[in-house]
């Protein structure tokens, strides 16, 4: 078996060596790490990796191949894939498809073979950078430039290219092994009420919309830049804010949105969309030096002490001081004291930084959208 | 929360000798409990009957008992201690049963004990499988089909509803004892059968087998506030149908999508809850289909276990040690995590390696019985090894294994049969799961097998299947290319493609061993070859975060990868070569002495680098030495560790063989062999070497001679007379060593046994009948010489040290020969020039002294002796080696304890069917118990109930021995006569001991009708039999005898030394209580 070599240039200069898989030619984004062991088709599938390429820091990637089933939205979106060893043979019984022809059909550039616990280190002491995966070009002088020239994702609007050009009804819920996904209906007649709610779409992750229907809503997906009169035309019980890529701060239409609609509907957001609350709230935003991408990371949830473990991805972060007494800090990250979760029961919105819905990732933090749903239909303040 | 003030002072229970299904992982999960609470400021009591364990070290406890683990013993000890709680969880499933057993007893409620960790009824729920069924019901969780059963009438009542195949297994037993597969009625039968009376409440539980399942287990810790975090995932390689401790396994799982993957964390979760663990770690078995996913729930251990030993070296999260914690009452999130220092424990760690775990059979040991696994252990140890790749950590683990085995290896000879009879030879080893069918993969591969027909016929995943290919295509690869390879040996520049090609190597794992046999050369010229490409490995941290924060812990493993992360410091340092994987022969206690070395080794301030394999120990926690490499202990390993921390030395004598047989390579490399000298070893270890040592002594051994032909060894074997010791030159601990007592025995022996050769000559030694043998332990610094301890053996001359009992100090001899053994002792030990331990073993036959053989290292009793005497030796051995003085270490006047301690050997005989329990020259024990009192009758009894002897008070004894025996069991007869005993015997010896005026009944032979001797043993109207083994006309006879009393728990001797003590031991029993007493107070501290 000849490989075909691929390299990876870092905007610092450091040059990786290996073997090409996937799409061969070249790719270019911010180099990000994740430490999930599973979930590799979750993390491909999310839109919040667009502008990223994502390192997957467990060395045998691709075992279970690709299947139908378990992707976060239609199409792979990170910009390029690092693993330790690409695997060509899956083995899972729902598996139709290797790992290597899925990434070729989406023209998603592939390294392997290189020390990738090496560039987690690098990333992790030097922070998150700009990288270039080629095995079109392999002059490494010529990719550390191109790398430098990449454009940060810091203030860029990446919600544009991975939101809905158009207003949906969503119709599943969760997932069940006999039966896959389980139509909404499954959920309307075992639970009584079911509030209407508007869902932005800023890259929405499909298994929030799936927690959503199975835990009682209905939902209705709008574009990103719904405006506030245009979500409060359609007489919702509540909104939700999803989550996606890049910086908060790159999409002031967004904060708009969710200013106009503060004290007005109840809100809850995950991950970007509790960002864009924490701006629309008047606080402030941070980049993270190498951001939380995995499913170990410890939450306190504050008022009861109990920890979640829960799944992370994101690069950046609300601080904390400048909210000051506008919000709550709901949960914490027992790692780095980062602000997880924040509530304004005054103003009806609560949100959290990780991801509840999981996929990938422990399914500890749940009982949020059990929270939502009773919060909506008067069974629990916040 | 904070820790509890409530509670002061805990109980911890250990799990006792090493058995199969509960080796030294119960040391290092003990050991860390002690740790963890002695520094909480707590107050441990600990009960273990095991002098070879660390835990026992009279510093990690504040009252350490060595006493046998029974609920009358311990509850004696909970009378005089009075403790506030006991800590059930880390004892294994011993230390679990009897803290059910004080519960039900009422003795823990008695004297207000709670048991923290986990409830009684947690426990009941856990480990009774009709309750647990009953719980994963209501969960609404998949278990397999089955039935609760009291009887064979019961068992075939349920059949129905589970249908064939099934499993059937006891409740409350640990590894897998009496659990079997019965795909007909009359193999259930028979299996239930075996089962009802391997289970201590006569239960049993059939179910519906789902073998060939995809097995997978989850490490889960709980804390009291209920957060719940899974340690690791493990997947077996073997499917369904092989006991997992006999399985290689793999962390994390590899075969699980997420969705799959938190299905099983989600039931794992809600099973902890249901089961009301309170706090602590569990394990969870599941078995996943295949082709649909399908869940089902196999078991839960509420409480640490051998996978959570493994799970632990395999993250590096210390779920013992976090256990133990949160028994006490702090939270996850109030823990820190040691090794990334700033996150709490309140996480779920991620790898960025593969780690591998391979068992370690010993079947040669145990020639009557197949090599076939089941639902019942076997294995008596296990490897873990750690790679980037999967392909790299198999590689890894098979070279660590020390069964010399340095890769895939070819087992079948090559080209000799017909391509339908290899296929034949490969599809049934494939087929029914064995010791050696991984290597039968890669012979499935060569000879062209698809990997799809390995799966069918193995139900081993593709996934690992695929990953054993390109492996066995790479070796393909490598030969193809051998001659240029091979060209290149002799100097000059690697081309290019030869390092490509190499490296590949290199990462997939292939050791320079198995580099060489490929390219048919020498491991020197491959290893050369390789260092000249520039190929080294790099070692990396295993820190529990794939990275994700700084490690602050050196813990490492090799691997083929580009950065690397060791740092070696600067500073005095010494490397410690640990022992390997556990099998019978090398165990525990040479484990014990690599962590003294340790120890003695950082107060002399030097910094200490641990290397070993066994992920069962106390030396591989990343806690115990400075710096930790889990690898092999192979030459090419062991250098890669030496060449990058550049140490002043290291230390070989402390981790038995395997360490001792890297002395000479490593001398040759340039690196300096601390302690007694490679050449010293040598001198002890050469046959014609240490003729020349005794004889410039003028001491004695037993007339000898080496054979290298037939005709050699009957000329020397009638030279020195009949019987005569036999062994091959080339095996250790007492493999095929067989003694013989005629010329006939000796062709016998040289045909069926071992042939010698001019290669492989045949040691020949004058067996000494009826002597008595004595371990001396010794301990020197070049200068002064201290014995540490003289054992003499129960047992007389003939079997194997390891096997036999012992009483330190000797309970027959007289003083002026004890001193004689002494001085010898020391003589050899100076003409040595010993710096370190020694063992030497000496004969006694009517008042002469002969030397059997002479280990200048540590030897099997350094644990024991320690114990008994209330000294240190390894430690204090360990600092001699780095130059250190016994007299500036005080340690000079041989040490004559004021009690008796009594070693005891277990052996695994109940494990494997059709093995005789007959002792001889071979190893075979397990592990040992240790019994200490003020007299040597009742130190014995405490030995023999910890080994799990029950003995009895009163009663039938059966005696039967042969005709040459039958004066020499006359003492013990007369004893148990005098005890109050009723004798029965077979007719001869009835009438025999009759007219030596002891009545005795006659009972049935098992030819001569029924009801026969066996029939009353299964009756349970004996209490207790005598039996040594008869010529071969009743060998039947008398095995049947044995075997059934092992079954049905009877207590059995074999040899009439044992007889003897036995008797004497039930005779103090019956006249006063044994009391208890700790090793704190026996030496005074």
């Amino acid at each position: 078996m000849t490989e075909r070599s691929a390299k990876l240039a870092l905007a610092d200069g450091t040059v990786y060596r290996g073997a090409a898989f996937g799409y061969e030619g070249e790719c270019g984004g911010e180099v990000v790490f994740n430490t999930g062991m599973t979930g590799y088709q979750e993390v491909l599938t999310d839109p919040s990796y667009k502008g990223q390429i994502v390192m997957m820091t467990y060395p045998e990637i691709g075992n279970t191949g690709i299947n139908p089933d378990d992707v976060e939205s239609t199409r792979p979106w990170v910009e390029g894939f690092i693993v330790r060893e690409a695997w060509r043979l899956p083995s899972n019984w729902r598996h139709v498809e290797t790992l290597d022809g899925y990434l070729r059909r989406y023209h998603i550039c592939g390294i392997a073979g290189i020390d990738t616990r090496a560039l987690t280190r690098r990333l992790r002491d030097g922070g998150s950078q700009m990288g270039i995966i080629s095995s079109a070009d392999l002059d490494e002088k010529r990719l550390v430039k191109k790398a430098r020239e990449l454009p940060s994702i810091v203030g860029r609007d990446l919600v544009r290219e991975v939101t809905t050009d158009r207003e949906l009804h969503w119709e599943t819920g969760d997932w069940d092994l006999e039966k896959g996904y389980l139509p909404a209906a499954e959920y309307r007649n075992r639970l009584g009420k079911v509030p209407k709610i508007i869902a932005i779409d800023y890259g929405i992750k499909q298994n929030i919309l799936r927690m959503l229907v199975s835990h009682g809503f209905d939902v209705t997906v709008v574009p990103a830049e719904t405006t506030a009169a245009g979500i409060l035309a359609r007489k919702p019980d509540g909104v939700f804010l999803s989550n996606g890529p890049g910086d908060p701060e790159g999409v002031p239409y967004a904060v708009e949105t969710v200013k106009g609609l503060l004290g007005r509907l109840p809100m809850f957001g995950i991950c970007l969309g509790h960002q864009i609350m924490g701006l629309a709230l008047g606080g402030r935003t941070f980049k993270l030096k190498f951001g939380h991408h995995g499913c170990n990371q410890p939450v306190s949830d504050l008022a009861t002490g109990k920890v979640e473990i829960t799944s992370q991805n994101h690069n950046f972060a609300v601080d904390s001081d400048s909210l000051g007494e506008r919000a709550r800090v709901t949960h914490i990250n027992l790692n780095d004291r980062t602000v997880e979760g924040l509530a304004v029961p005054s103003l009806r919105c609560f949100s959290v930084q990780y991801h509840p819905e999981a996929s990938p990732g422990p399914h500890d933090s749940r009982y949020l959208f059990t929270r939502f749903y009773r919060y909506l239909t008067g069974e629990e303040d916040l | 929360m904070p820790k509890r003030t409530d509670i002061r002072k805990i109980m911890l229970i250990g799990s006792g000798p090493i058995i199969i299904g509960q080796a030294c992982e119960f040391d290092y999960s003990g050991t860390q409990a002690c740790k963890a609470l002695k520094e909480e400021g707590y107050t441990v009591v600990l009960v273990n009957s095991n002098p070879a364990t660390i835990m026992t070290d009279m510093e990690f406890a504040d009252r350490t008992y060595i006493e046998p683990i029974t609920p009358e013993m311990v509850g004696k000890i909970i009378a005089r201690e009075r403790p506030d709680a006991l800590l059930p969880t880390i004892g294994g499933q011993t230390g679990l049963n009897i803290a059910v057993s004080l519960h039900e007893m009422g003795i823990l409620q008695e004297y207000g004990v709670e048991l923290i960790g986990a409830s009684f009824e947690a426990i009941q729920k856990a480990e009774d499988r009709d309750q647990f069924r009953k719980a994963m019901e209501k969960l609404g969780l998949v278990v397999p089909r089955s039935g609760y059963v009291k009887s064979v009438e019961e068992a075939l009542k349920v059949i129905p509803s589970i249908g064939y195949p099934a499993i059937i297994r006891p409740s409350f037993t640990l590894g897998g004892t009496g659990a079997g597969i019965a795909y007909n009625r009359e193999e259930y039968e028979e299996a239930v059968r075996w089962a009802l009376d391997a289970s201590p409440k006569r239960t049993v539980l059939v179910e519906q087998s789902v073998i060939g399942w995809k097995e997978f287990e989850l490490e889960v810790m709980r804390d009291l506030k209920d957060n719940v975090v899974i340690i690791c995932s493990i997947e077996n390689l073997d499917p369904m149908g092989v006991h997992t401790g006999d399985s290689i396994t793999v962390a994390p799982a590899q075969t699980l999508t997420d969705k799959e993957y938190q299905l099983m964390r989600n039931a794992a979760l809600r099973i902890i809850r249901e089961i009301g663990v309170d706090t602590g770690g569990s394990n969870i078995q599941f078995a996943v289909h295949p082709d649909t996913g399908e869940m089902v729930v196999i078991e839960m251990n509420p409480r640490v276990s051998r996978s959570s030993a493994l799970a632990s070296k395999a993250t590096g999260f210390p779920i013992a040690k976090i256990a133990a914690k949160l028994a006490v009452g702090y939270t996850l999130d109030e823990i820190r995590n040691d090794i990334t220092r700033e996150t709490p424990a309140s996480f779920e760690p991620t790898i960025d390696y593969v780690v591998t775990k391979i068992p370690r059979f010993t079947f040669e040991k145990f020639p009557q019985t197949q090599d076939v696994l089941g639902t019942q252990m076997k294995s008596v140890g296990e490897v873990m090894a750690i790679g980037r790749t999967f392909k790299e950590s198999l590689q890894k683990a098979l070279r660590s294994l020390e069964i010399g085995v340095y890769g895939f290896e070819e087992v079948l000879p090559a080209g000799a049969a017909a391509p339908a009879a290899r296929r034949k030879a490969i599809e049934e080893k494939l087929r029914v799961p064995n010791s050696q069918r991984l290597l039968y993969i890669g012979e499935a591969l060569r000879e062209g097998w698809k990997i799809e027909e390995i799966n069918r016929v193995t139900g081993i995943d593709i996934w690992f299947l695929e990953n054993i290919r390109q492996i066995i295509a790479f070796e393909e690869e490598i030969r193809r290319s051998a001659p240029e390879l091979r060209s290149l040996a002799d100097g000059g520049a690697v081309p290019e493609e030869a390092t490509a090609l190499l490296r590949r190597a290199k990462s997939s794992g292939f050791s320079d061993r198995r580099l060489a046999r490929l390219l048919e050369s020498s491991e020197d010229a491959a290893r050369n070859l390789r260092i000249r490409a520039g190929l080294r490995p790099v070692f990396k941290r295993v820190d529990t975060c794939g990275a994700e924060f700084e490690a602050h812990t050196p813990y490492l493993y090799s691997t083929y990868d580009e950065e690397d992360e060791a740092s070696p410091e600067d500073r005095k340092k010494v490397v410690i070569l640990g022992g390997g994987p556990n099998r019978i022969g090398q165990g525990i206690e040479f484990d014990y002495c690599c962590v003294h070395g340790v120890f003695a080794l950082r107060e002399e301030g030097y910094e200490t680098i641990m290397v070993n394999c066994n992920p069962e120990t106390v030396s591989t926690d990343y806690d115990t030495s400075d710096r930790l490499y889990f690898e092999p202990l192979t030459k090419e390993d062991v250098l890669a560790i030496i060449e990058e921390e550049k140490p002043e030395g290291v230390i070989v004598q402390f981790g038995g063989q395997t360490p001792l047989k890297l002395a000479v390579p490593l001398e040759k490399e340039g690196v300096r062999i601390l302690g007694t000298t490679p050449d010293s070893i040598d001198r002890a270890e050469d046959r014609e070497r240490f003729k020349e040592l005794l004889d410039l002594l003028a001491l004695r051994q037993p007339p000898n001679g080496i054979a290298r032909s037939t005709a050699e060894a009957v000329g020397i074997a009638s030279r020195i007379g009949y019987p005569i010791l036999l062994r091959p030159s080339y095996v250790l601990g007492g493999r095929a060593m067989e003694i013989v007592h005629d010329e006939e025995g000796l062709h016998k022996y040289l045909t069926h046994a071992v042939q010698a050769s001019e290669e492989r000559p045949v040691l020949i030694d004058k067996f000494l009948e009826d002597a008595i043998e004595i371990d001396v332990d010794a301990i020197s610094d070049g200068e002064t010489v201290v014995i540490g301890g003289v054992m003499e053996h129960i047992e007389e001359a003939g079997i194997h040290s390891g096997d036999s009992a012992c009483s330190l100090p000797p309970h027959s001899i007289p003083n002026e020969l004890v001193r004689e053994i002494a001085r010898q002792t020391k003589a050899l030990a100076r003409e040595l020039r010993v710096v370190g331990l020694m063992n030497v073993q000496f004969a006694l036959k009517k008042g002469e002294i002969f030397i059997l053989e002479v280990n200048p290292r540590a030897s099997r009793t350094v644990p024991f002796v320690s114990k008994a005497i209330g000294v240190p030796l390894a430690k204090l051995a360990a600092k001699v080696m780095t130059g250190r003085k016994l007299v500036d270490l005080g340690f000079t006047e041989d040490v004559t304890p004021a009690h008796i301690s009594v070693k005891e050997a277990v052996f695994p005989f109940i494990k494997f069917p059709d093995v005789d329990t007959i002792l001889g020259p071979e190893m075979k024990s397990t592990g040992e118990v240790m019994g200490i009192d003020v007299n040597f009758g009742r130190a014995f009894a405490k030995a023999q109930i910890a080994a799990g002897m029950m003995l009895p008070r009163g009663g039938r004894v059966f005696i039967s021995v042969r005709d040459e025996d039958k004066d020499g069991v006359l003492p013990a007869a007369r004893l148990l006569h005098e005890s109050g005993f009723r004798i029965a015997a077979t007719g001869g010896t009835a009438a025999f001991l009759g007219r030596k005026a002891i009545p005795a009944e006659s009972v049935l032979k098992i030819q001569e009708g029924r009801p026969h001797v066996a029939d009353l043993i299964k009756n349970g109207e004996i209490a207790l039999v005598i039996n040594t083994p008869l010529g071969a006309q009743s060998k039947a006879d008398s095995f049947y005898i044995r075997r059934t009393a092992l079954v049905y728990n009877i207590p059995y001797v074999t040899t009439l030394a044992a007889a003897r003590a036995v008797a004497h031991a039930i005779s103090h029993l019956i006249r006063e209580d044994l009391g208890v007493r700790s090793l704190q107070e026996y030496h005074g501290r």
